[in-house]
């Protein structure tokens, strides 16, 4: 199939009903504007609907719905807006049931801006709503990534009925980039035999409930949960490592920052400093092991994100103290700039102390 | 030997948890010989609300649902955009659908969302132990509220009935109670017909269902029904509030 140039926003709307997803319900919210609206336009030409909620706490509520009765569904919004929609995240990790959240995210805490941020990593990951659960969260680094993981996403999300989150940026939602639709694999899924459908009484009820009143039975379900995440923090680790061999200093930043990081590590190669990436494309589960990889010699790691320090705290969980870790960030929506980056590699190496600020 | 009453189809054989005396048993049985009666058990999805009817779905026998606190439209929403020949009904208590709910119950109407709502009025927080809920009627005293509702304070009692039959999308909306077997009779005619209403398409329905709560209201069951009669009723008046036939009537 041909490349096409798309806008990031509307390739993950065109990603998403490629992927058989018909329904999507939403709350405008800037920076993401154009999913909602591109839904709006494109599904009811497959027959789906798109709805246009109250509220991003309906919004969740009404995917919690769809996907209980079934349906692939979408909801996308961004920061503030996927906070409203922790409680929802919840019910529906609980409830085992599937469906895809975009969060182009912006920066906070509050209100905060509308520029592109990474400080929802903890959002993404660790989530806002209450309980054990967890949510894959994958993180495009580019627009072909939007549209290869919200595809995917939804086919995760079935596999095992969990919902996923895609974290991108303002930057990736609003920039262009040629994209090409990939064919879809023959899927073997199994059918939801769970889902509400009405049992026009051919078959005993089926229920989508998170209460578990008896502490036994709650404690089963949390255990079968567990269970299944350990499964899924076993098979669908993504990652990318980039000129790791032979480095003597590594990078980890994903998403909109790891491009510039890229581009850092090129020019520092050229003056014959040896710098390699790792880049997580599963922020849940985290490429913890991939680090193992780093070679011993390396004199450094240096956590590069949109904000003030989150997906750090993984990086140092993966590092397990063998590497001295450093970090720099910009909270406010900045990106920061290849040189910026190179330089504050350069004088980490010469062994000066080094600036948390970008 | 003649078979005079058997519980309905629509429920299950779990024994209710309610207290004694407490109306939510009526409620649910009049709602589910409803769906029976109109021939849609096989197509129903009933949605339990957070309150004291939080295990609806263990005693409707029909595919059911267990929504947060106050979001079961938007559930219900869901489910009936996916499954638009499902019949999608929530079933809320005051707490759920007047206080936390408020905004997806207003907003479903709003949409002429093609659902009904159950929603069971007692005036009170029964689950969480007789808190004052936006319906408690002033001078009533509540855990929450111990020398009784002061509408200085806390406002008077919200009259979602009336309010929600002012929304363009809302297409039945009447109030009813279960307080004496005449009652209930209409009470369940009200209810099949909000069903109808949702099977041919016509819009939102809600029936409220004025209730008791003699555990938390501190009363037998005989004088809790005493109770609502003397001092709901009044102020909550029963009637239709829309319909499509335009008909308006307050008592």
């Amino acid at each position: 199939m041909a490349k096409i140039l798309m806008k990031g926003n509307e390739a993950f709307g065109a990603a998403a009903i490629r992927a058989g997803c018909k329904y999507f319900f939403g709350y405008p919210i800037t920076p993401q504007n154009e999913i909602p609206e591109y839904m709006s336009r494109e599904l009811p030409k497959v027959g789906g609907c798109f709805l246009q909620a109250e509220s991003e706490i309906a919004a969740i509520n009404m995917v919690y719905g769809a996907a209980g009765a079934g349906a692939r569904v979408m909801t996308s919004s961004s920061s503030p807006g996927i906070a409203l929609k922790q409680e929802g995240i919840s019910y529906i990790a609980a409830c085992e049931l599937p469906c895809v959240i975009i969060n182009v995210s912006r920066g906070g805490p509050g209100l905060g801006g509308i520029q592109p941020s990474q400080s929802d990593y903890f959002q993404n990951t660790r989530g806002g709503g209450n309980g054990d659960y967890r949510t894959i969260v994958y993180a495009p680094a580019s627009l072909q990534e939007v549209v290869d993981m919200t595809m995917e996403a939804f086919d995760v999300a079935d596999r095992y009925r969990i919902p996923v989150i895609i974290s991108a940026d303002g930057m990736i939602g609003q920039m262009m980039e040629p994209v090409e639709f990939k064919e879809i694999k023959d899927r073997l899924m199994k059918p939801k035999d769970w889902a509400v459908t009405g049992t026009e009484e051919k078959r005993t009820p089926n229920s989508i409930n998170s209460l578990y009143i008896v502490h036994e039975e709650l404690e089963e379900h949390n255990w079968r949960l567990d269970s299944k995440h350990k499964d899924i923090e076993k098979n669908e680790v993504q990652h990318e490592i980039y000129q790791l061999q032979d480095a003597e200093f590594v990078v980890v930043a994903y998403g909109t920052t790891s491009r510039v990081v890229r581009s850092a590590v090129l020019d520092l190669r050229k003056e014959g400093i040896n710098v390699g990436l790792i880049r997580p494309k599963t922020l849940w589960p985290f490429p913890y092991k991939v680090f193992n990889e780093i070679p011993e010699k390396v004199k450094g790691i240096l956590a590069v994100e949109m904000s003030t320090g989150q997906m750090i705290d993984d990086v140092k969980i993966a590092n397990n103290g063998r590497f001295p870790i450093h970090f720099m960030g910009s909270p406010g929506g900045s990106i920061p700039a290849d040189e910026i980056i190179s330089e504050r590699i350069k004088s980490i190496l010469r062994g000066e102390k080094s600036e948390y600020r970008i | 030997m003649n078979i005079v009453f058997e519980r309905t189809k629509g429920l299950t054989d779990k024994t209710f948890h309610y207290c004694p005396g407490c109306t939510h048993g009526i409620i649910h049985r009049i709602t589910m010989e409803a769906i029976e009666e109109i021939g849609l058990l096989g197509k129903a999805v009933g949605i339990a609300p957070v309150g004291c009817a939080v295990f609806a779905y263990e005693y409707f026998n029909c595919d059911s649902y267990e929504a947060a606190h106050g979001r079961a439209p938007a559930v219900a929403t869901g489910i009936k955009r996916v499954h638009p020949d499902c019949l999608v009904f929530t079933y809320q208590g005051d707490g759920d659908l007047a206080a936390i709910g408020t905004g997806e119950i207003v907003q479903a109407a709003h949409r002429g969302e093609k659902i009904t709502a159950i929603f069971v009025n007692n005036a009170i927080y029964g689950m969480t132990g007789g808190q004052m809920a936006p319906t408690t009627l002033v001078g009533q005293k509540a855990t929450t509220a111990p020398y009784g509702r002061d509408e200085n304070h806390t406002g008077k009692p919200i009259l979602m009935s009336e309010m929600i039959a002012t929304i363009p999308g809302a297409a039945y909306i009447e109030r009813v109670a279960v307080n004496t077997p005449a009652n209930i009779r209409k009470a369940k005619k009200a209810i099949k017909k909000a069903f109808e209403i949702q099977r041919e398409g016509k819009g939102f329905s809600m029936i409220e269902v004025l209730s008791t709560c003699p555990t938390n209201w501190g009363m037998t069951p005989e004088a809790a029904l005493d109770w609502l009669e003397e001092n709901m009723m009044p102020y909550y008046k029963l009637g239709v509030y829309k319909s499509p036939e335009g008909s308006v009537n307050n008592g």
